[in-house]
């Protein structure tokens, strides 16, 4: 009977999209790479980004990045009770704590680093490499500053392990300014100011570019509801849901217009 | 000496266009390095180690464990942290660790020891009750004017409410900190800051080296709001890091810190009654506020806001001190909290009057600096919105959960140029330089003196050189007020002027004229009003042979010419949904009227005033510092549980630039803080006539909103 949904948040990012009105009484439905939020019909659902495959050990103490791999070890069930040493025993291999070699494929270019098993994508990117596109904000898989594509799926740098990376095409918003002709999707950002102080751009327009992979031909209306999954502290929204139904409209050549 | 003043609207040729950011491709390409993108070789990473209690005594630091870890390069204490110190608040840095990775730098910063010794705290002063029982309490004394106890009693309607906004961070996406390379007697220093003219000098004084020892780099910022203008002693860690390993280290406040001692606004609450005759006219005013910005305390609100002319108030305040990290500056500083406070107030007397307060809000106009401008902008909004149509007394009386409703909020601000320097650099091939020790938030002030340099020398935007983010460049006065863009287009006005008549000295001779006869215009040196009479942009700069023009500009803030001026108005409205089952707000729309003086690019100042609507609504709605009574210690550092607005939520914000000759004339003024003032009254005005009952706190959460429809039922 809602005439409205209030929460309906479609997903254009990557994982999780901010749960601006799920406050304090369910803030725990948000959980390490599990999100959960109010689909249309106001029903909770989760929505459970599958999580790579763990491969090493990470380093000492309790940290996220061991979070992470516990989590993605109980494939996804926060329920099951795998203990940090089962995970262990059940782990085909062990690496680390110290630096291992891990090849990372970034915009069509390998690169052969020594990283320690618990260092992140995004700061692989960051510090290991001199990707800086990608922002580090929250570093906990909310804001999606630090958006990129893995295999041309939006994901979380900051909430994926550089070692669980190999193997994918990872592209960074690099690519998107390598040819002579920059993106028509920066242009379009630039042509609607869709940024201001520009630290969530290169994460928004990334976001933009697998939404619009999804959807091509997006009606205004679907662009105000979407990019739940990226946030901009300047509010630039306006101009980003203008530059994205600029970028669509000249993809499809008119068709839509 | 030239006239600086600008052209008139119907000669403008850039000024006034809907012009890109010269720096669009850059950051949306990812290829603009913030100061948190900086690498040198051989940096190290920094960590911090801060205290977990809100209130502690330090009993003793051992780094030795840390010192000895593997790629551990040096581990420094915080000057102020040594043993003994008393920490007043979470968050309190303590030590700091460089390291080769900042993997290390993290493991080591753990293995850094530290006793305390734990002290009883205080940190929720929504209860006043509470804070007078804890004796954190510091009244600031009464002020009466007029006769207020009189003007009650002659009153014939009195309406009460108590009405407040929490503590909020101001959360810029680019954290603090700083990348610092000490070599010999020169320092290299990549702040995040507004202001890279004078925080190497600050830095200079806390290290005792000279000032112009220290290079500011800075070429975009990740935001400020208020809170980036001091080395702070993470600047000041970072040095010593450097100084100690000679090497850069790269020292950046991980999102739990930032939020906790990064930055805060002061909360604002208030107990307001207002005293009015029948036909709406306000007579007297009574207030009783609290508020805390830490262990200072907190500053009383201005309240009668806008209406400041109200005769017959007694105002009370009283200062809250608590165990966090102090306020800083957060984008017009208390003006935002002040506006909700009165404009509720005043909504809540329109309803007890059975009047429609818009109605009230522009009877009472007479009270404000601006009654024309005002009550102009009203009718704006309502227009905009559609008030006449969609307003309804309190209540929204249609069928089913949800309720529609209808706000109005308002809003002042100064706003006129700091002291700013410029000069303008023309070189033989044509190209121009101007270089300013001034800095680009994300505001745009980089475009707009490519602009008004551009304008003034008739040349294409791009042909422009904007050297900004460098404290070698003129001092330029910081990011703070709103005070840039008057600032920073006056000074490159002038310069931009002087170094043009420079040019016509050497032209004239060549045109056969008197230099004060030249004018520049579309890429040439011409005889005003002959096009034919001319000589090309870059033909003119080959006359200067090997030589350059380098002239500055000043803007003084006491003589500004007529460039720049303060003081401004603005009106918002707003339109909600409210969902009485769940207690869920959505935003239709937000109108936002402002004034704002000459506007040099439309499309910028449209995007700051989309920005700051948009801060209205994360402040209404969501953001809250939310501070845990048992441990002291903020539960919301990060970004998950401390909610700002998305996409989704935001609805449409609709804005008109009240740009009318009147305005036109008073020259440049400053928006960055302007709109940022009368959206949260707005949405919680919409919200109360959407319901029927106030919500007396913001962020109006679904709790909140559920607990208010319950009072009224129960």
């Amino acid at each position: 009977m809602r005439t409205f949904d209030g929460t309906a948040v479609e997903r254009a990012g990557a994982c999780a999209p901010p749960l601006s009105h799920l406050r304090r009484p369910f803030a725990l439905l948000y959980f390490g790479t599990i999100a959960v939020r109010q689909s249309k019909e106001g029903a909770l659902m989760s929505m459970i980004k599958k999580p790579p495959e763990p491969k090493t050990e990470p380093g000492a103490g309790v940290s996220r990045r061991g979070f992470i791999r516990d989590v993605s070890l109980g494939t996804g069930a926060l329920g099951v009770a795998l203990t940090p040493g089962e995970a262990r025993a059940a782990a085909p291999a062990l690496r680390g704590p110290g630096p291992v070699p891990v090849t990372l494929t970034i915009n069509g270019k390998p690169h052969k680093l020594q990283l320690e098993p618990r260092v992140t994508l995004l700061d692989a990117l960051r510090n290991y490499l001199d990707y800086t596109g990608a922002k580090r904000v929250c570093d906990r898989g909310t804001c999606g500053a630090c958006t990129v594509l893995m295999d041309g799926k939006p994901v979380y740098a900051c909430s994926i392990l550089a070692i669980d990376a190999q193997g994918k095409n990872i592209q960074t918003i690099e690519s998107l300014a390598l040819s002579p002709q920059p993106d028509p999707l920066i242009r379009a950002f630039v042509n609607n100011d869709g940024l201001q102080c520009g630290f969530c751009t290169p994460g928004f327009v990334m976001a933009a570019k697998a939404f619009l992979a999804e959807n091509p031909n997006p009606t205004m209306e679907q662009i105000k509801r979407a990019f739940g999954g990226n946030l901009c502290r300047c509010g630039s929204y306006n101009g980003i849901r203008r530059a994205i139904l600029e970028a669509a409209k000249a993809a499809q050549g008119g068709k839509n217009a | 000496m030239p006239d600086y003043s600008w052209p008139a609207p119907e000669k403008r040729r850039v000024i006034g266009r809907r012009t890109n950011r010269i720096d669009g491709f850059v950051k949306a390409s990812g290829r603009a390095k913030y100061a948190y993108d900086i690498k040198r070789p051989g940096m190290l990473y920094a960590a911090v180690v801060v205290c977990p209690y809100a209130h502690a005594r330090i009993r003793s630091i051992d780094t030795s464990a840390a010192e000895k870890m593997k790629g551990v390069a040096a581990v420094h204490v915080f000057d102020g942290s040594a043993p003994g110190t008393e920490v007043l608040w979470a968050g309190w840095e303590i030590a700091a660790v460089a390291a080769e990775t900042e993997e290390l730098a993290r493991d080591a910063a753990r293995a850094v020891k530290v006793e305390y010794e734990v002290l009883p705290h205080f940190v929720n002063e929504a209860d006043l009750s509470k804070a007078k029982a804890a004796g954190r309490v510091k009244p600031a004394g009464e002020k009466v004017t007029g006769d207020p106890d009189q003007a009650f009693k002659e009153a014939d309607v009195v309406s009460e409410g108590v009405y407040g906004c929490p503590v909020i961070c101001h959360l810029t996406w680019e954290a603090h900190g700083q990348v610092i390379e000490w070599k010999g007697d020169q320092i290299e220093y990549w702040p995040t800051t507004q202001a890279v003219s004078s925080i190497g000098n600050e830095l200079a004084k806390a290290l005792g080296v000279p000032p112009a020892n220290v290079h500011v780099m800075q070429d975009h910022m990740g935001v400020g709001y208020g809170s980036k203008f001091s080395p702070d002693r993470w600047g000041i860690a970072c040095a010593k890091l450097s100084k100690q390993t000679g090497r850069p280290v790269k020292l950046f406040l991980p999102r739990d810190v930032e939020q906790m001692i990064a930055g805060n606004r002061p909360s604002h609450y208030a107990r307001i009654r207002l005293a009015a005759k029948k036909d709406g006219t306000i007579i007297g005013w009574e207030s009783e506020s609290w508020s805390t910005g830490g262990m200072t305390g907190g500053g009383a609100p201005p309240i009668p806001y806008v209406f400041t002319n109200i005769p017959n108030q007694r105002l009370n305040h009283t200062a809250v001190q608590v165990n966090a990290a102090p306020q800083r500056a957060w984008r017009a500083p208390n003006h935002p909290q002040a506006s909700y406070l009165t404009c509720c107030a005043m909504d809540d007397l329109a309803h007890k009057l059975g009047m429609d307060p818009l109605e009230l809000f522009k009877k009472n106009a007479d009270y404000t600096a601006r009654p024309d401008v005002y009550r102009w902008q009203l009718d704006k909004a309502a227009e905009l919105i559609g008030w006449k149509k969609l307003w309804h007394p309190r209540g929204d009386k249609t069928p089913g959960p949800i309720k529609r409703g209808l706000g109005i909020g308002v809003g002042t601000w100064g706003g006129a140029g700091h002291l700013s320097n410029c000069r303008c650099n023309i070189y033989p091939d044509g190209t121009v330089e101007v270089e300013l020790g001034s800095q680009d938030l994300g505001t745009g002030t980089r475009t707009v003196i490519a602009m008004v340099a551009a304008e003034t020398l008739g040349l294409p935007v791009g042909a422009i050189r904007v050297k900004i983010g460098d404290n070698r460049y003129p001092f330029s006065g910081t990011s703070g007020g709103s005070t840039t863009v008057g600032g920073v287009s006056s000074s490159t006005r002038k310069a931009t002027m002087n170094a043009l008549e420079k040019l016509f000295e050497r032209v004239a001779p060549k045109l056969g004229v008197k230099p004060e006869e030249l004018e520049a215009v579309n890429g040439q040196i011409q005889v005003k009003g002959d096009p034919k009479k001319a000589m090309a942009w870059k033909a003119a700069c080959k006359l200067l042979g090997t030589e350059k023009i380098s002239e500055m500009g000043q803007n003084d803030p006491k003589n500004p010419m007529g460039l720049t001026t303060g003081g401004v108005g603005g009106v918002q409205m707003a339109d909600v949904s409210v969902d009485t089952e769940t207690g869920i707000i959505r935003i239709n729309r937000l109108v936002v009227v402002q004034d704002c003086g000459l506007v040099i690019n439309p499309k910028t100042a449209e995007s700051q005033c989309y920005g700051a609507a948009h801060l209205s609504i994360c402040a209404a709605l969501y953001e809250e510092r939310i501070m845990d009574d048992i441990t002291g210690r903020m539960l919301n550092p990060d970004i998950e549980f401390y909610k700002v607005a998305g996409n989704p939520d935001i609805g449409e914000i609709i804005v008109h630039l009240d740009i009318r000759p009147e305005h036109d004339k008073r020259g440049v003024i400053g928006l960055g803080e302007p709109p940022v003032i009368p959206g949260i009254a707005a949405i919680a005005n919409a919200v109360t006539n959407a319901i029927g009952v106030r919500v007396p706190y913001v962020p109006m959460t679904p709790d909140r909103v559920l607990a208010a429809l319950e009072r009224r039922s129960a």
